[in-house]
């Protein structure tokens, strides 16, 4: 026990924990890391553990897939031009987000609100076409209530618009903040939370595009 | 206009239920009389509601566990009594009521006891011990803690108004589906659980970026406490289960509101999909709860030895592999319901396996008490009282999971007495250790001792008293959940089982005694220097209570048992190693009352989606939205504590463990 056991305030990394945090890097040494690094990293594990509320939807539907009740079944219902409409708005607003987050970086309030605002529409775009989808199954009878089968596809497709629509509410309330607050660093955060959340929200439409509707129009016979 | 409510909610014809529940509110309203009369409520509000603090949260915490457990315990007296007095008679609770006290008693015992109370001492001792000056997210933390405190309210607000569900803890389908519940009891279950769930995930996230993000310099993984392991452990298990949890009761209350068909017994529901996803949350639940506990025996058993842990190293890796193997285990919950015997023979030895790691962490305690100093403090006693109880209640477990005797065990009280065993044995004896270990620290006085230990022994005692009947007549066939049965033979221990309620009656009577002694004789028992049982762990190193800012300088650190590494080097030169530090001022997350509205409308918005009063629900979530808005929009999150303040509290700190180092030995 040669070394002093309490670090000084006149140590040069006191109070600087950027320093602490290159030494630390890949090191497990520690010192706490940078605001923006906790940010993110609990807003990671955050969207981790909604991936997993949504892995539960997903083997609820996996279960109950063939559990029709005599009812229609995915091969008669879905519609992929309506899907790949659907993805092409999501996947469009997730460039518009990028753009976003590139024009934050350069501190251009004209540019952000117009790549938020069109990220905004489309996101919206997409919910009209999803609610359009689902009140046209519930018009020829297929709501959620008509077969486990279909409940468990309204509540997994559902929960994914629920996550689009409170990411709308974010989003105008984020447009709001960067034009009243500015670029200041603590919305910067918010906003780094934000765009991965957008993005996670096209990484699981992505799952629910292949494993509901580009599975359930194979036909029958493909199926296992 | 108000839904379902009617004035037939309040149960006016039924003397029992009407009785607890006037008590209750009385109570609260005796209380909050009491504390605006005092004038305490600015200071309430500014000190502890508002708080961002950690150490404050974490004690807000214990205090709620506490409460509960007067809650949850007096249900467990009531289902004694009944079943000491239902031999061929039909005792004193009807078998409605009956019903919604076991479902109570479990739902609070695991929700609003268990649960509050491991994560107030891991909010109170995590960033200490890390040495550090908060958490990742101070103001996520709040909202936490108080969505919990949501949770717990709903479910007491059921006892007044409305019934609670009579499905057992988890409400399994299709008995929870509407058709056979059709009343609210399973919808306040639902949203009680819905909404501390998403406190608890918060705590969860929150505590995963501390641990892993935010920790003194120099203290790398392998040299954080085991308590920070077991919170680590806990938390990652946390952020991975409580999703399940949330989708899984999302599920049931689709079933229940809009008609859809997850569990229910026609159009295709699978009920069997409810057990397989209840455990694939409930199962880690456990281990939630227990790691925690395990991570305070570790940090108790090292300091009252006077050693450092045995088998360290060894330790973390038998922590991370529950932690893992904890996701392996779920079907032993149901091993009857038809799995076949490969499944169940898979998940059977996977159950066993789990026994292995944690027969590890046994013989490292025992091996750290081997040639230690032991002091017998009674948080110490807490901790042999635990290895005891926790090996018997392991056993059992492992009988358990051989699914051959499982066949036969299982659904009687010969499994309610085990995980009794294994939840009192190590959750709520590693609660109470905790709870006597870092008293001082949280206040700056010790608790008394000779009442704490009068305590420890009645717990004991009454909990072999109570639980080994239960054993036997588990074997004897008994089912759980009975509100009258004729089998003589069951009689006598069922009484005995009741006497034993009583002695643990007579244990939590010393603890508020002991708790009532303590803050009488505070000025007595107080503490200058902040490290009352020599202890080896950062937050030992600061004052008690720790000020708002917790270190004065952020601790390096450059070992194991970084705080015992001083005071030796200390003591071998007789004064304080280090020279006064040049201090300077520091920020701190102001407090905020987001975490105190946005319960306040989560309860709003839960008791509606209750009562089905849908106007109110509408209003209560743009509540909700309009306090994130308002929170967003906040310019200040920091407040500035002056360096001559910091000197002021340091400084006493240093002149006092210096008096130490010179004067009298440390007690």
């Amino acid at each position: 026990m040669s070394t002093p056991a309490l670090r000084l305030a006149d140590d040069p990394s006191f109070g600087r924990p950027e320093i602490f945090h290159r030494e630390a890097s890949g090191h497990g040494i520690g010192g706490p890391a940078p605001k923006r690094i906790v940010v993110g990293y609990g807003f990671w594990i955050f969207l981790l553990s909604d991936v997993i509320m949504f892995s539960g939807f997903f083997a609820a539907y996996a279960v109950l897939f063939k559990n029709t009740a005599g009812g229609p079944s995915a091969h008669e219902l879905f519609d992929l031009r309506n899907t790949a409409a659907e993805t092409g708005c999501l996947l469009a607003s997730s460039f518009t987000c990028g753009m976003a987050s590139l024009a934050v970086g350069q501190r251009s309030q004209k540019w952000t609100q117009l790549a938020l605002l069109a990220t905004g529409l489309l996101g919206l775009a997409f919910i009209v076409l999803e609610v359009r989808e689902f009140t046209g199954l519930i018009g020829q009878g297929a709501g959620p209530g008509r077969s486990a089968f279909l409940s468990s596809f309204f509540t997994l497709v559902g929960c994914h618009g629920v996550h689009v629509s409170a990411g709308l509410l974010w989003l105008g309330t984020m447009m709001a903040q960067f034009s009243a607050k500015g670029f200041r660093q603590d919305i910067r955060h918010r906003f780094l939370c934000f765009s991965l959340f957008w993005h996670a929200l096209d990484i699981i439409w992505v799952a629910i595009f292949s494993l509901v509707y580009l599975v359930g129009t194979l036909p029958p016979e493909l199926l296992p | 206009m108000f839904g379902k409510l009617t004035w037939q909610a309040i149960p006016f014809g039924q003397p029992i239920p009407f009785a607890a529940g006037a008590f209750v509110v009385l109570g609260m309203a005796a209380v909050l009389i009491w504390v605006a009369a005092k004038g305490y409520i600015p200071y309430l509000w500014r000190e502890w509601i508002t708080s961002v603090d950690h150490k404050r949260i974490g004690i807000m915490y214990c205090l709620l566990a506490a409460v509960m457990l007067l809650r949850g315990f007096s249900d467990a007296l009531m289902m004694r009594s009944q079943q000491a007095m239902a031999f061929h008679a039909p005792g004193y609770l009807p078998p409605e009521h009956y019903d919604q006290i076991f479902s109570a008693h479990g739902t609070i015992m695991i929700f609003f006891v268990a649960m509050p109370f491991v994560i107030g001492l891991m909010n109170f001792a995590v960033p200490l011990q890390l040495g550090v000056r908060d958490v990742a997210f101070p103001t996520l933390n709040s909202v936490g803690f108080w969505l919990t405190a949501a949770g717990a309210l709903l479910v007491n607000i059921s006892l007044v108004v409305g019934e609670f569900a009579r499905t057992g803890w988890l409400p399994f389908p299709p008995l929870s589906e509407l058709t056979y519940s059709p009343g609210v009891g399973v919808d306040y279950y639902l949203w009680a659980i819905q909404i501390s769930g998403v406190g608890t995930l918060m705590t969860g996230i929150n505590f995963v970026t501390t641990i892993l993000k935010i920790r003194a310099p120099g203290m790398s993984y392998m040299r954080m406490p085991i308590f920070c392991w077991t919170a680590l452990a806990s938390n990652l298990l946390i952020v991975a289960a409580f999703p399940i949890l949330t989708a899984t009761l999302g599920m049931l209350l689709l079933d229940r509101y809009a008609g859809f068909h997850f569990f229910t017994n026609e159009a295709g529901g699978n009920a069997m999909m409810f057990m397989n996803l209840i455990w694939a949350w409930g199962h880690p639940e456990v281990y939630i709860l227990v790691l925690p506990a395990f991570g305070v025996f570790s940090e108790v058993v090292s300091t009252f030895s006077g050693k450092p842990l045995f088998g360290r190293r060894s330790m973390i890796v038998a922590t991370m592999a529950i932690c893992i193997l904890s996701y392996s285990v779920w079907l032993h919950h149901f091993f009857t319901m038809g799995a076949g015997g490969d499944v169940n023979g898979v998940f059977g030895i996977a159950s066993m396996i789990i026994a292995v790691p944690t027969g590890v962490k046994i013989f490292n305690w025992l091996f750290t008490m081997y040639g230690g100093r032991i002091r017998f403090n009674s948080a110490m006693l807490w901790a042999v009282g635990f290895m005891v109880t926790f090996v018997i209640g392991g056993m059992t477990g492992v009988l358990l999971a051989s699914p051959a005797a499982d066949f036969v065990l299982h659904n009687s009280l010969f499994l309610v007495a085990h995980f009794h065993n294994v939840i009192i044995g190590a959750v709520l004896f590693g609660a109470f250790a905790g709870y006597t270990y870092w008293f001082p620290k949280a206040f700056g006085f010790s608790l008394d001792e000779r009442l704490g230990k009068a305590a420890f022994w009645c717990w004991l005692v009454g909990f072999y008293v109570a639980f080994v009947p239960l054993y036997v007549v588990g074997l004897e066939g008994m089912t759980r959940r009975m509100q009258h049965y004729d089998r003589p033979e069951w009689y006598p221990w069922l009484l005995v089982a009741g006497v034993g309620a009583l002695i643990i009656l007579c244990g939590i009577g010393l603890q508020i005694a002991q708790l009532w002694v303590s803050i009488r004789g505070r000025e007595r028992r107080r503490e200058p220097t902040g490290d009352p049982w020599d202890g080896r762990s950062l937050e030992w190193s600061t004052s008690s209570p720790p000020p708002a800012f917790n270190f004065a300088v952020l601790p390096q650190v450059t070992n194991d048992d970084p705080y015992w590494a001083i005071k030796q080097r200390a003591r071998a030169i007789g004064h304080p190693v280090t020279a006064e530090p040049e201090y300077s001022a520091i920020e701190m997350p102001r407090n905020s009352a987001t975490g105190f509205v946005t319960a306040f409308f989560a309860v709003v918005t839960g008791f509606s989606l209750i009562w089905q009063i849908w106007w109110l629900v509408i209003l209560g979530l743009i509540g909700a939205y309009v306090t994130f808005v308002v929170f967003a929009w906040r310019d200040i999150h920091e407040i500035e504590i002056p360096a001559e303040e910091v000197a002021r509290i340091d400084r006493a700190n240093r002149a006092a463990r210096a008096a130490a180092l010179r004067g009298e030995p440390a007690r």
